[in-house]
């Protein structure tokens, strides 16, 4: 297969997915093939330290996405409190102000179907805890455009309803367990790459 | 559908809208554009871009609430409120040495902004002698800040807003509540100039010491960022300021030398001086 398109991998969580990411970005190489952007529900008034904290203990680069920046592999970008995250067409960041989405600005169904319409087939999906259903949506959509739907297991997520609803959504998503899927976006990305 | 046939679809309904209407969102971010496009095709019950080109071009009702939609924004009153503190703490004291003042908030939306600054200004004593420009492309939303009412339930969000940018007064002293509603003192409009000027294709209109554009350039391509700096760097005094939303930059614009960062984490910076 060419490499001539790029591609992702985008994740979404709400309340227990730091634990979850906490496991999942240590375990990737800088070597990563793919650019992964990742929206964790956040308190919109304050900056956040997350991106900060999880550099520390990873080899692959982690930080807060920046305005119109192109997307490298290898990197995390999570999206800045306050702003929803999207992908533009040339594969670069863009951000926007628009209303909250399930009360919720950054939202994950925004970042997952903005990136669907860009990556089509070439998209890895996540969804992780959460207390809402936000991502079930988004989820979908990367499904339906082809992509590959994952979702971590609702039983050992913090707070299951985010997977469940995600799991109703979109019933052919694969569920993997938490310890597993550094392992599995690895394979995945390596197969396709 | 896919995604190369909408991308076809989406370039030619902004062609259109840019011959038939001369709104130019050529140079905006397609991510954003798409995404309300799509509540567009929902509210106009189109099943494709096409089909509410065809309605944008023939039906003279659809443009008006069309553009109302694309251009839709939320705000807050002393949205970010550390930005309006160090406005007050730090750009001020130089404000204070201009006899007369020229405010310009580009892309005024319902007017957040423009009351945040003008009651910042009443508190601070600058407000007899400043001229506040509040421009925006949408003629609905240019109505909605000259009207200056607000939903009863966002009071709360503005009043503590207020107080977290170091709101010397009670910001109920500017309001009325009545039936649902906030109706903002009409006094607080009284140095206000209410325009349309766009960004994309619009000039430098005057001489301003403040420019606070926020959360507009987002919606922007790099190129149209670029233009819309250099449009404040034309219109900026020399040692002017310039205020950005919480997640912009130049980082891509040429006219970046011309400015340094004066409040570096609230997005304020400063128009150099003469060389």
């Amino acid at each position: 297969m060419s490499n001539a398109a790029p591609k992702a991998v985008v994740i979404g969580g709400s309340a227990g997915s730091l634990d979850a990411l906490s496991q999942i970005l240590p375990a990737l190489p800088q070597s990563f093939p793919r650019p992964i952007l990742v929206v964790v529900h956040l308190p919109p008034h304050r900056p956040s330290v997350l991106a900060e904290v999880l550099q520390r203990k990873c080899a692959i680069a982690v930080r807060e996405a920046e305005d119109k920046e192109s997307l490298e592999p290898g990197t995390v970008y999570f999206a800045p409190p306050d702003y929803h995250l999207l992908v533009e067409p040339d594969w670069r960041i863009a951000f926007c102000a628009d209303a909250p989405r399930l009360y919720s600005r950054p939202s994950i169904d925004v970042l997952f179907e903005s990136a669907a319409d860009v990556y089509r087939r070439d998209l890895i999906g996540l969804v992780l805890s959460g207390a809402n259903s936000d991502g079930a949506l988004g989820l979908h959509a990367i499904a339906a455009a082809g992509g590959t739907a994952l979702i971590q297991s609702p039983r050992e997520a913090q707070n299951a309803a985010m997977p469940e609803a995600a799991l109703r959504a979109c019933p052919d998503a694969a569920v993997v367990e938490t310890r597993r899927i550094a392992e599995v976006l690895q394979a995945l990305a390596d197969e396709h790459s | 559908m896919a995604a190369p046939t909408e991308g076809i679809e989406l370039r030619l309904l902004l062609e259109a809208i840019y011959q038939q209407y001369h709104y130019d969102f050529r140079g905006y971010s397609i991510a954003s554009i798409k995404r309300r496009l799509k509540q567009a095709l929902e509210r106009f019950e189109c099943g494709s871009i096409s089909r509410l080109q065809d309605k944008v071009l023939h039906d003279p009702a659809v443009f008006p609430s069309l553009l109302g939609l694309l251009t839709v924004q939320v705000s807050e009153l002393f949205r970010d409120p550390l930005y309006f503190k160090a406005i007050r703490e730090k750009v001020v004291p130089h404000l204070r040495t201009y006899p007369s003042l020229k405010v310009w908030i580009a892309g005024c939306s319902a007017g957040e902004e423009l009351y945040s600054f003008v009651i910042l200004f009443r508190e601070e004593g600058l407000e007899e002698r400043t001229i506040f420009y509040a421009t925006d492309i949408n003629a609905d939303a240019l109505k909605r800040a000259q009207d200056g009412v607000y939903p009863l339930d966002q009071i709360q969000l503005f009043t503590e807003n207020h107080r977290n940018a170091g709101g010397k007064s009670s910001l109920s002293d500017y309001y009325t509540a009545a039936y649902g509603s906030a109706r903002f003192d009409r006094s607080l409009r009284a140095r206000a100039v209410f325009s349309d000027h766009s960004l994309v294709t619009d000039e430098v209109f005057g001489e301003m010491q403040f420019v606070s554009c926020r959360n507009v350039l987002i919606y922007f391509d790099r190129d149209l960022q670029n233009r819309a700096i250099g449009l404040f760097n034309d219109s900026l005094v020399r040692k002017g300021f310039l205020g950005l939303g919480a997640k912009e930059s130049m980082r891509f614009s040429s006219h970046a030398e011309q400015f340094t960062d004066f409040v570096r984490e609230e997005k304020i910076f400063q128009k150099r001086g003469a060389i």
